[in-house]
């Protein structure tokens, strides 16, 4: 006995260090913890400078004070959701707030930018935006390789003209050279509609909503139906054939006899006729070799073409702050005839295009803007009357609802206290994809690419509170969070402060805490309790709005 | 047997006379009813719309438009109608019984064979827009005729198969609400936990939109996140919500219907409308027959036929028929020529749709295809943005009237014009 206790002694401490040891091996290998990498380079600090200066502006020409910076948990969970479509873990935030150094912000907003699950994110939202949001058509478009593609060009972070000249130019395969899918997406009744491709790249790609022009002269826009036409054309040389997307030399383009969908006054052109490739304006900038495609992505991404680096600035300004600088976010104002320093729109647009149209740059810029980091609570926005004036003078972060893709991620990742990543066991990703499927298709996705202004709906409302999914997910059993918080929990408090971590990146007000507790005492267990506090926070409007 | 166009036996103004007397006389022999439900029937109640939805591309000649014994027809037989002169599907004896009753287009033709586009342009009227969502014939009804003092959504959608349609730039509030397998008690609508539980959780989550209207209280209303979880519980709590559930109904009603999935939709779908739903949507699928065509489409015949006609004739007995119009259609309809897999495959170059109630004609025909399959064209070829048209009309709507979508960009509710056959008084205009 004597002898076993003495060995017991010496074993203890060596099997509490080996404890320490894989404990710290386990963090440090830990897929979550981003690397405490530098700020960011050279001159982006006069970047976001001008961007302040730009919206500062706004605020004394409207005589609106700007809101109180927000607290950073705030700004971190802004942050992962419009960077990586989820919200924090309580594993992040717990390093996040034991990180004391005074740029952490910075530097975490950064390590995500470089991690794989923001360029997943970052791709799917692209990915609707060039090729659209329905299945497309059978067999020829393979929007999982598409947004495959697309997100390993963001990770490698190349150069947003390369990636858009290869969506508009590359021939090949739809699975081996993804990029065509851009293209093969307008397939339609056997044919590629070259109309649609046109509408396409000009709202993508040049920030200019051109389709009108389409049947007749648009009474707003400069572009004529001719100049359509024309701009129509460089994808008239495209065909599918059994190797794939190819371009064909001796096509022509023919615009045929459309019947209008509307009756329209004497509209030109309506019979059938050959149309020749020429752009819309700019004609110094279309490269003088290559197919109709190639010399197109040449046009559009040249680097005196100010309209394709102000579409992508304004198309990242609506991922970053939920709703875009100018609305709508696919047709913006003529360029100004020299750099515009007060819309910062036209600060990043310059910026893209003198640092080799890096998305990357951009992005953490964006999240470095004072705006960014402003509260979205304002005294003016307790008033009706003057709520609109703070919204329009970008005096306080908005508000913009979740996409119910995102809405879903974020509440998986609430029920596993770690990080899902591409690190995460294979079991909870797949788990997640099938739960985000159904949940997405009866939810609905918001119209026209708007979310700004969609509201929530009672059949959402009823899916949030009734749910099957709504009932997994809050459930409280050995897998979820909410059943190991109800188990580990020192006490109720406890309990609470970390359900509202885990999903509302904050902790409880006194007023609410007041009530959870009694709403855990009054459950018949603590388990039942703690769901009942996560369901509230799940149906709350702070969980389905980006604040 | 070719369509008899405009030679309808029956002088429409006079057949319409004879329907309205019956069907007063039909008010006073059912049932005692509260006033104000008594008054939601008749030419007068405010009108809703019925969509039968074929999903997959129903074939014509299988079904409304048979050619039997042609190189075409395949195996398909036809059989005598209600309707002097005109035949249909011999798969369809049930339907034939009541065919007086409707009408038939014959020479639909879309621009669109692909399935998603197909559907849109049939539910919509329009072609597919990468600018703007253009919204479901539903949703127009629903927008244009408000409903008053009903809990339930405006547009319900029962069955699962197809795309869904959309409330597109009229709102999200008028996507339909999805039931995808009718008869129960509808969908989402149950709290899974006690009373009392329940209680506690709303109260908790009133507390937390407390906390978040702290300095933002303006914005957070115009959320109006708050406000439909209200109209949600309200829902919850309808007695109205009695209306899904097909159980309620004799089983005698309920086998007319058949004990289907589609028939049991019907049912509810002619329950809703008498509570006031103004669109109703019943999806059947499977009709996409590439291959084994004439196997595939005889056995939906057992599911539509029984369903179809028990939905005219009990919406009539109800007199709610003059106040409802049914759309059935799909998104194209399948090619004359037959495949090597005993299949078709999609043609929308002439393809069919039936029409009953409200302003409808009963009785009409319009449009006939090719005997031998080979016209492209058939003969008075109706534009799918025609028929929205003509549907509109028939339920009162200016179908003509320009409304601005959130772009400013002015779109008509129909870009199409009215067959003005197929409406009893031509256009009618609304009171």
């Amino acid at each position: 006995m004597h002898a076993c206790r003495t060995i017991g002694r010496r074993l203890l401490p060596a099997l509490a260090l080996t404890a320490l040891v894989v404990v710290l091996i386990a963090i440090v290998q830990s897929p979550s913890a981003p690397p405490p990498g530098a700020v960011g380079s050279d001159d982006r600090p006069g970047l976001v400078a001008a961007l302040d200066a730009a919206v500062a502006a706004r605020w004394t020409a409207a005589g609106i004070e700007p809101a109180d910076p927000a607290a950073d948990l705030a700004v971190l969970r802004r942050a992962w959701l419009a960077l990586a479509g989820t919200i924090p873990s309580l594993e992040e935030i717990r390093r996040f707030e034991a990180d004391g150094a005074p740029d952490r912000l910075d530097r975490w907003i950064g390590g995500l930018l470089r991690e794989r699950r923001s360029a997943e994110y970052l791709a799917r939202r692209l990915a609707r935006v060039f090729a659209g949001d329905d299945q497309g058509p059978f067999l020829v478009f393979r929007r999982d390789r598409f947004t495959a593609w697309l997100a390993d060009a963001i990770h490698d972070n190349r150069p947003v003209d390369e990636i858009v000249t290869e969506m508009v130019s590359a021939r090949g395969l739809w699975t081996d050279t993804p990029a065509v899918n851009f293209v093969t997406q307008a397939q339609a009744n056997g044919s590629l509609d070259a109309e649609k491709l046109a509408g396409r790249v000009a709202r993508c790609m040049l920030g200019q909503r051109i389709d009108c022009a389409q049947c007749h002269d648009h009474p707003f826009s400069p572009v004529t139906q001719g100049q359509f036409e024309g701009l129509a054309a460089h994808f008239g040389q495209a065909r599918i054939t059994l190797l794939g997307l190819e371009d064909d030399p001796r096509r022509v383009h023919r615009v045929e006899a459309m019947a209008a969908a509307m009756p329209m006054p004497a509209a030109t052109g309506m019979t059938a006729r050959n149309v020749p490739p020429r752009v819309p304006f700019g004609e110094p900038w279309v490269p003088a070799a290559g197919t109709h495609r190639e010399r197109l992505a040449g046009w559009l991404v040249h680097p005196d073409n100010r309209r394709f680096d102000r579409a992508i600035a304004n198309r990242l300004w609506q991922i970053v702050f939920g709703r875009p600088w100018h609305d709508p976010v696919d047709d913006l104002p003529d360029p100004p005839p020299s750099p515009d320093g007060s819309d910062p729109v036209d600060v990043l647009a310059v910026d893209l295009r003198d640092h080799g149209r890096d998305l990357r740059r951009m992005l953490a810029a964006l999240a470095s803007t004072r705006i960014f980091r402003l509260a979205s609570v304002h005294p003016l926005l307790d008033d009706d009357a003057a709520a609109g004036r703070v919204a329009e003078a970008w005096a306080a972060f908005p508000l913009s609802p979740l996409d119910p893709e995102d809405l879903i991620t974020a509440m998986s990742q609430t029920t596993s206290l770690h990080t899902i990543d591409g690190g995460a066991p294979l079991v909870t990703r797949t788990v997640r994809f099938f739960r985000t499927l159904d949940f997405v298709r009866d939810h609905g996705r918001p119209a026209d690419g708007a979310p700004a202004d969609s509201v929530s709906t009672v059949p959402q409302s009823l899916l949030r509170m009734n749910g099957r999914l709504t009932r997994e997910l809050v459930e409280a059993n050995a897998l979820t969070a909410a059943g190991r918080i109800a188990g580990m929990a020192a006490d109720d408090d406890a309990a609470v402060e970390v359900v509202y971590l885990t999903m509302l990146t904050r902790r409880p007000t006194p007023e609410e805490l007041s009530i959870m507790r009694t709403a855990i005492a009054s459950a018949s267990t603590r388990g039942r309790g703690v769901e009942d506090v996560c369901w509230a926070l799940f149906n709350a409007a702070e969980f389905a709005w980006n604040h | 047997m070719a369509s008899t166009g405009f030679g309808d036996a029956v002088d429409p103004s006079r057949r319409r006379w004879c329907v309205h007397v019956a069907g007063l006389g039909l008010s006073l022999a059912l049932p005692a009813l509260p006033a104000r439900a008594a008054a939601r029937r008749g030419v007068e109640r405010p009108g809703s719309l019925v969509t039968v939805w074929l999903a997959g591309g129903p074939s014509q000649l299988e079904t409304f438009d048979p050619h039997p014994g042609t190189a075409i027809g395949g195996p398909t037989r036809a059989i005598d109608t209600a309707l002097d002169g005109v035949q249909i599907g011999a798969d369809y004896p049930q339907l034939a019984a009541v065919l007086d009753r409707v009408s038939i287009v014959r020479s639909l033709v879309s621009k669109e064979g692909d399935h998603e586009r197909g559907t849109h342009a049939m539910k919509t009227g329009y072609r597919p827009d990468p600018v703007l969502t253009h919204p479901s014939l539903g949703a127009v009804v629903a927008h244009e005729l408000p409903q008053a003092g009903i809990d339930l959504p405006a547009c319900v959608a029962l069955g699962t198969g197809g795309f869904r349609s959309r409330g597109g730039y009229l709102g999200a509030t008028l996507d339909p609400y999805h039931v995808p397998v009718p008869g129960g008690k509808g969908r989402n609508l149950v709290p899974p936990v006690d009373p009392g539980r329940q209680g506690r959780r709303l109260a908790a989550v009133e507390a937390v939109s407390r906390a978040f209207e702290t300095g933002r209280a303006a914005a957070v209303r115009r959320t109006l996140h708050d406000h439909v979880r209200g109209e949600a519980i309200a829902l919850m709590e309808s007695p109205q919500l009695a209306a899904f559930d097909a159980d309620a109904e004799p089983r005698a009603v309920r086998d007319a219907y058949g004990d289907t999935p589609f028939g049991r939709g019907c049912l509810v779908a002619r329950r809703l409308v008498e509570a006031g739903v103004r669109s109703v949507e019943v999806t059947l699928a499977g009709f996409d027959t590439h291959a084994d065509n004439f196997a595939g489409h005889a056995a939906l015949a057992g599911t539509l036929d029984p369903a179809l006609a028990a939905l005219v004739t009990d919406l009539e007995r109800r007199d709610l028929l003059d106040s409802t119009v049914i759309l059935v259609t799909g998104e194209f309809g399948r090619t004359p020529s037959i495949n090597p897999l005993e299949g078709r495959d999609h043609w929308p170059h002439g393809f069919s749709a039936l029409l009953a109630g409200g302003g409808i004609a009963r009785g009409c025909v319009v449009g006939a295809t090719d005997p031998d399959g080979r016209a492209r064209v058939p003969s008075d070829p109706v534009d799918v943005a025609d028929l929205t048209a003509t549907v509109l009309a028939a339920l009162g709507i200016d179908f003509a009237r320009e409304i601005a979508t959130p772009a400013g960009r002015p779109m008509r509710l129909s870009g199409g014009r009215v067959v003005e056959r197929l409406l009893i008084d031509g256009l009618r205009p609304r009171a």
